[in-house]
């Protein structure tokens, strides 16, 4: 063994082959499974996607780094399932390019923490958690509030998601912008559109208080409340909850 | 870029490459009039990119240490963001981690690089230009990286936050980087490929492999800084992890080994423990490795059989692991009484003991029932700053402090007093830090799994906050501790360099030695 070495080490392309081969076969046996076993992940024939509104506020959620201090990933742990819920399930996430799962807790999981608080709580702890939360160490994001929400691009993004494998219509990337306007004003001439193309129990609601210009303190909250609840599978196996 | 994305900060970004590369094309001509080298130019080694190497290691190990214990103050004191978008902890944390692992450890890694492999295979580097085309275009992409952060640019995958124009620029820089080391190598004038190369070759081999899987993503628009990855969900999160725990693996401890290797049998003047334990080593680092991101998994939606293929390899990892790190302790055999007095050969030793400790660490926690207190916890965070502070800064640090003098032609630092001091502060921070993170995150662990009598979660999420205070207070003074022992690392190293012999030019580089010696490195 150390003898064939003793010659490997003296041909520089020999040491690069067996090096990527070696360091190839884990990951092989590893990743490549996971795209072609059909039990990775679970079924959820009713699951929505997310509205451009939403999917903008995830953009932001990425873009502030939230991932940093939040995971979105429940543990099979007793305490989890009590602290935060039903544990996650791999299909909660398919449509998550990137997925969010999170690494470290600085702040609690919110996984599902859509609709456990109201609108007005969220806007008002995003300016300034501490309002709300005296202990907080949450940094505080009051710009949110005073920046518009670029609303023109989101129809590209849709299309590159639907390219991806998300599931949007035609219908929905054509009319994105008009929708993520329509969502935070229920009273308005699109919020019908929104409904429609994503489903009656879409939140079309003034999220950040203001039903006029739409910020990105609006897109936040709507992606916020919708966590937990675009499928409700992870809650089907729960004693005592009908499907 | 710059006309493109005028909406976007990728227009500012466009800014920034139009003036590096006016920059670049302004040194190419300037030296378009100077005379043609003469031949003897062939026959001595090449040191100016790796003068430069370590100078910009240092500035970012300022910047990214700097922006560390910023965010380590920021959790105690959340209120000191100005109002202001850019200074959250949010968009600050990955240029501390970006400043410390690609700009710090990554040019100390490319500077010691084109030391090593000249050194060792007696030959000077192919060219000229490509070892200035490799440092410059690096240090591009970590700018882009850090001002991108400031700006909101992140793909949010953790260690690989840069959007995909600094990605796809990276990969031709790396290319670049490959190519040199292969052509240095191929005129090397000894038979054998020493072992800090292999660690050094699969450094850059595997770091492509992870970095171009990993940020593959389609962008929104070409005129755009966003795009979305091309994987999403459970395939997206096991691909982000095999990523990252492979960049702990072959970044910051492949190319690591490659530089203890090399500086600390040197500073010794012993060679290298045992042959046979060096590719003991080397092979099962690379095979065991690539296994274990699931690790970082434990519990979620992967699959179970993934999970205990990575729970199974990190332990399995922990030999080749102290392998490495007793071959290079026991290099130091015969040669402990230099331990004592040089400061230098002792951050080196140092380091070898703390990789031995957070690789033991890294298996234990990788533990499934262990796992299930640790993660999502500070106790993460203090076996990363084990790794680090304890192993990866202070191998810099000590192969910097021998390189240095050297390349400057000077006998010594300008004051060994203050590498001394350096010494002790970098180890008395890391200790502070990592023993109160330890604490905050076993505390942290064991309050939220807490049940009262009653069979009710005994605490709130606020609570453990709560309870995090003195800790983050601790963990940020222990930073503290660390930068200032950079800090004077830099006015130590600023002032052996302005003693430097002024007349010091190109032509008077160390010439290479005329024949071949009977001297390797390798030991028995």
């Amino acid at each position: 063994m150390f003898g064939t070495h003793y010659k490997l080490e003296r041909y520089s392309i020999g040491l690069v082959v067996a090096i990527i081969v070696v360091a190839s076969i884990g990951g092989l046996i590893e990743i490549a499974p996971l795209f072609t076993i059909h039990e990775t992940v679970e079924k959820a024939p009713h699951m929505r996607v997310y509205t451009p509104l939403e999917l903008a506020g995830r953009n932001i959620y990425i873009r502030e780094g939230c991932y940093a201090c939040h995971s979105q990933m429940i543990r099979t742990l007793s305490d989890e399932v009590e602290r935060y819920g039903p544990y996650s399930l791999a299909v909660e996430s398919q449509y998550d390019h990137p997925m969010l799962w999170g690494s470290k807790r600085t702040g609690p999981d919110l996984s599902r923490v859509g609709g456990k608080y109201s609108d007005k709580w969220h806007s008002e702890h995003l300016n300034n958690p501490r309002s709300v939360v005296p202990q907080s160490i949450m940094p505080a994001y009051a710009f949110l509030k005073r920046t518009e929400l670029r609303t023109v691009d989101l129809s590209m993004d849709l299309a590159a998601l639907k390219r991806l494998g998300v599931p949007y219509t035609d219908a929905m990337i054509k009319n994105a912008s008009d929708d993520a306007k329509g969502q935070t004003d229920p009273d308005g001439s699109w919020a019908d559109g929104v409904r429609a193309r994503y489903g009656e129990a879409t939140n079309v609601r003034a999220f950040d208080g203001d039903p006029g210009t739409v910020t990105e303190m609006d897109a936040l909250v709507a992606y916020l409340q919708v966590l937990g609840h675009l499928t409700d599978v992870a809650h089907a196996s729960e004693p005592g909850v009908s499907k | 870029m710059t006309v493109a994305g005028r909406h976007d900060p990728f227009g500012i970004h466009g800014i920034i490459v139009l003036l590096t590369g006016l920059g670049c094309a302004f040194c190419l001509i300037r030296d378009y009039y100077t005379p043609e080298p003469g031949a003897d130019r062939l026959s001595s080694y090449y040191d100016e990119p790796i003068k430069a190497g370590i100078l910009l290691a240092l500035i970012w190990a300022l910047i990214g240490m700097f922006f560390g214990d910023w965010v380590a103050w920021l959790l105690a004191y959340p209120q000191m963001t100005f109002d202001a978008d850019w200074s959250s902890f949010g968009r600050m944390r990955p240029i501390h981690t970006t400043g410390v692992i690609f700009g710090f450890g990554g040019n100390a890694l490319i500077a010691t690089s084109f030391h090593v492999m000249q050194r060792t295979c007696r030959t000077r580097l192919a060219d000229q230009l490509t070892p200035w085309f490799v440092l410059v275009g690096y240090n591009l992409f970590c700018i882009i990286a850090v001002t991108g952060y400031l700006m909101g640019v992140t793909q949010s995958k953790e260690y690989a936050e840069p959007e995909w124009y600094a990605d796809i620029w990276l990969v031709v820089v790396w290319v670049a980087y490959f190519a040199l080391y292969l052509r240095t190598l191929a005129r090397r004038r000894e038979p054998h490929i020493y072992v800090a190369n292999w660690y050094y070759l699969a450094f850059i081999l595997v770091v492509a492999m992870l970095h171009i899987v990993n940020n593959l993503a389609l962008p929104a628009s070409l005129a755009r800084a966003k795009s979305y990855s091309l994987f999403s969900g459970v395939q997206d999160a096991m691909v982000q992890w095999w990523y990252g725990h492979n960049a702990v693996a072959f970044f910051l401890t492949a190319g690591f080994l490659g530089m203890l290797y090399y500086y600390l049998p040197k500073r010794a003047g012993r060679p290298i423990y045992s042959y046979r334990m060096s590719i003991v080593g080397f092979w099962g680092i690379t095979f065991f490795y690539v296994w274990v991101g699931s690790h970082h998994l434990h519990y979620t939606a992967l699959p179970q059989w993934v999970q205990t293929l990575g729970m199974t390899f990190s332990v399995m990892l922990l030999i080749p692991s102290w392998i490495a790190a007793a071959n290079a302790l026991l290099t130091l055999n015969g040669a402990w009484h230099k331990v004592r007095e040089d400061a230098t050969l002792r951050f080196m030793m140092v380091a070898a003991v703390f990789y031995g400790l957070s690789t033991f660490e890294g298996s234990f926690l990788a533990i499934r029932p262990v796992n299930s207190l640790s993660h999502y916890t500070d106790w993460t965070i203090a076996h990363v700053h084990a790794g680090t502070l304890g192993w990866n800064s202070m191998i810099i640090f000590g192969a910097i402090y021998y390189l240095v003098p050297q390349l400057w032609k000077r006998p010594h630092m300008h004051s060994p007093a203050l590498v001394e001091f350096h010494f002790w502060s970098a180890i008395a921070g890391t200790f502070i830090y990592v023993f109160a993170m330890w604490n905050s995150g076993i505390t942290q662990g064991l309050m939220w799994r807490a049940y009262n009598q009653s069979g009710t979660l005994a605490y709130s999420f606020l609570d453990s906050v709560m309870a995090m205070h003195p800790y983050y207070i601790a963990r940020a003074f222990g930073g503290l501790l660390f930068l200032i022992g950079t800090m004077v690392g830099v006015y130590n190293v600023w002032r052996t360099i302005q003693a430097a012999p002024a007349h010091l030019t190109q032509t008077e580089q160390p010439a290479l030695p005329g024949s071949p010696q009977a001297a390797p490195l390798v030991g028995s």
